[in-house]
């Protein structure tokens, strides 16, 4: 029969819808990770790019202090940036989730603004931070001080950058598990005898384990991997490892050595989404 | 005369589960046919089997005649209601329904669209989406889309599932007379025996994937073959090794004066139900009988020692 | 406790809008500096008048454009795809793009390209600027349009099938058109992701090819001229747009 042919082809035929995603991200994904994977174990070339022999000298040459360092700051940065947008970000969902009617209104206000420009709103801090930002400028003006305070590149700067800019991916998740609760719980423990506070540590915080711990990885992870953030707000000051590997790339021309760099951070974000899916039934998405 | 549907020994298994084990069937055309069964007992996996939604281990389904394994649910002259209904949400009722006759070609589409909306009470909506219609208008729009194509079998997975009660007990009465009215084979697929016996002129019982008894309404409630249908029809009160159905025992303080068989018993409780006073009672062997009793006749109280009594014919007994 | 929330609210959504009310704000200040002198659109008009933002402009819009319609033309086939027979290996993948930082994207593409260039004797420029968006956009519009089928279910199509339509008809007629607000919101957040790339872009882009990202930047870097700040209030103001107009279209 002609028709089953043709509907045998195409039966066919979605098998091959997979194609172009498996080509994009075998020529786009995989093969420039291989290409770095290559280059981290050759050795530098006078003057930019990679020659043989093979080598582990820029993995070794990572594990000096100052590297290490390097590490160190941006797992702290991390940890704290993540740290902050919980306890910012906790506050804002509860609020959300008990606003009746008016819950979406206040979940596209949160959302809104991370539509927006990331660029924009990191160039917004510095704006408000430098020493002829607005806050100095008001502050100057209404004589509290009268030299303006190094608000702008340095740690501190970095750290509300990356609370602000990824404060929406914690009060998300978070929101979504308090949706999810039963609301006649926070009842039930009031009948109970419990009093709003206890209710809100004993009952609320851990049940909504899963969508804390959901933010709390989904701000981590990004910030860890922070390029744009210590660039712009920390100045030349604060170094992460996204600022490693791009200085590598560019002024140092050492692409070996930012290649190592780049393994390493992969390696790290990797292994923390792995033990966080392990820990997980459900998909990220 | 050929049965319009007909399987033979058919079998489905899912990964080491046997969802279908051996389902041997024959349906008339004409007529309401009910398979019922608890949840998981295999009556959706073989409406898809059926339908062509699934290929069977082994078996086969014949549609008038034919073998129909091979032939995908385009091929196959069955159209299924699915409990979701499935309404394509881009599109007006009225395009819903015209779907299948779209893709066949046909000529005069317009007006069999037209007599099928009516058919199920709809005239008027037709220009609405699925989002603007009320789960009972969305059940008739569904209807509507797969009579138009006046398939051999109209298959029903759980249609009255997602109803509210009363608009549940009106559907009964309304897909009932459609059936009669058009003369289509329905196959309906339920867990709720309320529903399979008010409104098949057959009905098959199954349980894990199995088939129990194939029969009229009456011949299963009345005469179930098998404890666990006699059990899923209805309530059962256990005497020993012998079944009655609880409407079919009497109590009384005396035991009775015919050559009734009876059993002594001690009342534990007594329940008003607003018609009906339902009394229960535990015989010597310890089992716990129901009994109905009409509202305004002899009143019981717990403790009460008392006689249960039933006619012979109405006991039933298994294999 | 209610009103310690609705309190903490208020002053947690000033934190989250100020800073970009501020830069609107000031945006119209006829000063550079940050002390108000009076309302004038001096910074727009300067703009209009400046090839090099125009011209990064036209980039930007350029490769958005181009880069969604390749990126959600295979990321709805691979959604679909993956939803009639699953890949843990191309679906690993596509989450583990996401999670990549974008640095570390943005030197490996490079690292590719170059490679690549030993053989081919081409250079940076648009289309590798095209190219590296599509990698990392691929993933969003295969989660999302993936979220629209798992809503949509299996049975829209097995309706499809059992009213007479062919696997074909059943996609085109079907399965397409209730995927299309999946579809648009994948479109409209490559879009975005795209408009947006600072790290990516930077990486990859040649000597000619800048986009408007790579402008503030270097504006914000030097520190120079508030036309950032009239840029910034633009950005926000046609993404915000964009953002509600979808959001209506969404509840429609």
């Amino acid at each position: 029969m002609e028709s089953r042919r043709r509907n045998e082809f195409f039966v066919n035929l979605r098998r091959w819808f997979l194609l172009p995603s498996w080509l994009w991200m075998g020529v786009l994904f995989a093969a420039p990770f291989a290409i770095v994977l290559a280059y981290s174990f050759l050795t530098p070339g006078v003057y930019g790019g990679v020659n043989p022999p093979w080598t582990a000298e820029s993995y070794r040459r990572l594990i000096d202090p100052v590297y290490l360092w390097i590490l160190l700051r941006s797992f702290v940065l991390a940890l704290a940036a993540t740290g902050l947008c919980l306890l910012f970000a906790y506050p804002a969902a509860l609020f959300i989730s008990r606003a009746g009617r008016r819950k979406n209104l206040y979940l596209q206000l949160v959302i809104l603004p991370f539509w927006t420009s990331f660029l924009v709103r990191t160039y917004a801090w510095m704006f408000l931070l430098r020493d002829t930002g607005l806050i100095n400028t008001v502050l100057e003006s209404l004589g509290i001080i009268h030299h303006p305070l190094p608000l702008l590149y340095n740690d501190g700067a970095v750290l509300l950058g990356l609370v602000y800019g990824y404060l929406p991916f914690m009060v998300l998740p978070i929101y979504a598990t308090l949706e999810r609760l039963d609301p006649t719980l926070a009842e039930a423990a009031a009948d109970l005898g419990a009093r709003p506070w206890a209710t809100l540590f004993r009952v609320l915080i851990p049940l909504s384990k899963p969508g804390i711990v959901a933010g709390c990885v989904l701000v981590f992870i990004p910030s860890l991997g922070a390029y744009l953030t210590p660039d712009l707000l920390g100045g030349g000051r604060t170094v992460m490892i996204g600022n490693l590997v791009q200085n590598q790339f560019t002024t140092a021309r050492d692409w070996s050595f930012g290649s190592a760099a780049s393994i390493v951070l992969m390696l790290l974000v990797t292994a923390l989404l792995w033990i966080f899916l392990r820990r997980q039934s459900e998909p990220l998405a | 005369m050929n049965p319009i549907l007909e399987l033979r020994v058919l079998v489905k298994h899912y990964a080491g589960q046997r969802a279908v084990d051996g389902i041997s069937l024959s349906i008339p055309a004409g007529g309401f046919f009910s398979l019922l069964g608890p949840s998981g007992c295999g009556k959706t996996t073989t409406l898809r089997l059926i339908a062509g939604f699934e290929q069977p281990t082994s078996g086969e389904v014949l549609l008038g005649g034919e073998v129909v394994n091979d032939r995908r649910p385009y091929e196959r002259n069955v159209s299924t209601v699915f409990q979701s209904y499935a309404l394509f949400p881009h599109l007006t009722a009225q395009q819903n329904v015209e779907f299948g006759l779209r893709r066949r070609r046909c000529t005069d589409i317009a007006e069999r669209v037209r007599q099928a909306i009516e058919l199920v009470g709809l005239t008027g909506k037709e220009s609405r989406r699925p989002a603007q219609l009320s789960g009972g208008e969305r059940q008739r729009v569904a209807l509507a889309r797969s009579l138009v194509l006046q398939p051999d079998v109209l298959l029903l997975d759980e249609p009255l599932a997602a109803l509210d009660p009363k608009l549940r007990q009106q559907m009964r009465l309304e897909l009932k007379a459609m059936q009669r009215r058009i003369g289509i084979t329905f196959l309906l697929v339920t867990h709720d025996q309320a529903e399979a016996l008010s409104m098949s002129t057959a009905l098959a019982v199954m349980n894990q994937g199995r088939i129990e008894q194939t029969g009229s309404p009456e011949e299963l409630y009345l005469r179930p073959r098998t404890a666990f249908v006699a059990g899923f029809l209805g309530g059962v009160n256990w005497i020993g090794p012998v079944g009655v159905r609880p409407e079919s025992t009497r109590i009384s303080r005396q035991p009775p004066a015919n050559g009734a068989r009876s059993q002594p018993a001690v009342v534990t409780g007594v329940v008003f139900l607003g018609d009906c006073i339902q009394v229960l009672a535990r015989l010597i062997s310890g089992e716990e009988a129901v009994v109905p009793v009409p509202r305004g006749e002899a009143s019981f109280a717990a403790g009460d020692a008392v006689h249960l009594s039933w006619n012979p014919a109405d006991e039933m007994s298994f294999l | 406790m209610k009103r310690w929330l609705a309190a903490y609210a208020v002053v947690f959504y000033a934190f989250l809008h100020l800073p970009l009310v501020t830069l609107a704000v000031f945006s119209f200040n006829s000063s550079r500096f940050t002390v108000w002198q009076h309302f004038s659109f001096d910074w727009y008009r300067a703009i209009l008048h400046d090839p090099q933002l125009l011209e990064a402009t036209r980039n930007s819009v350029l490769i958005a454009i181009v880069a969604t319609v390749i990126s959600v033309s295979a990321g709805t086939l691979c959604a679909y795809g993956l939803w009639k027979r699953g890949s843990r290996l191309l679906t690993g993948s596509l989450y583990l793009s996401l999670v990549t930082p974008e640095i570390v994207t943005g030197v490996s593409l490079l690292a590719l390209f170059q490679w690549a260039f030993r053989w081919f004797h081409w250079q940076l420029g648009i289309y590798t600027v095209v190219l590296a968006h599509v990698a990392f956009s691929i993933a969003y519009v295969v989660i999302v349009v993936s979220a629209r089928l798992r809503t949509i279910g299996p049975s829209l199509e097995e309706a499809a099938l059992d009213l007479g339509a062919n696997e074909w008809q059943a996609f085109y007629y079907v399965t397409l058109p209730a995927l299309l607000p999946g579809i648009l919101a994948a479109a409209l957040l490559a879009l975005t992701v795209s408009f947006d790339d600072y790290v990516i872009t930077s990486m990859v882009a040649g000597v000619d090819s800048q986009t408007l990202p790579m402008v503030i930047y270097a504006m914000a870097r030097r520190g120079s001229s508030p036309v950032i700040n009239a840029i910034s209030a633009l950005i926000t103001v046609f993404f915000g747009a964009l953002i509600l107009i979808s959001e209506k279209v969404r509840a429609a």
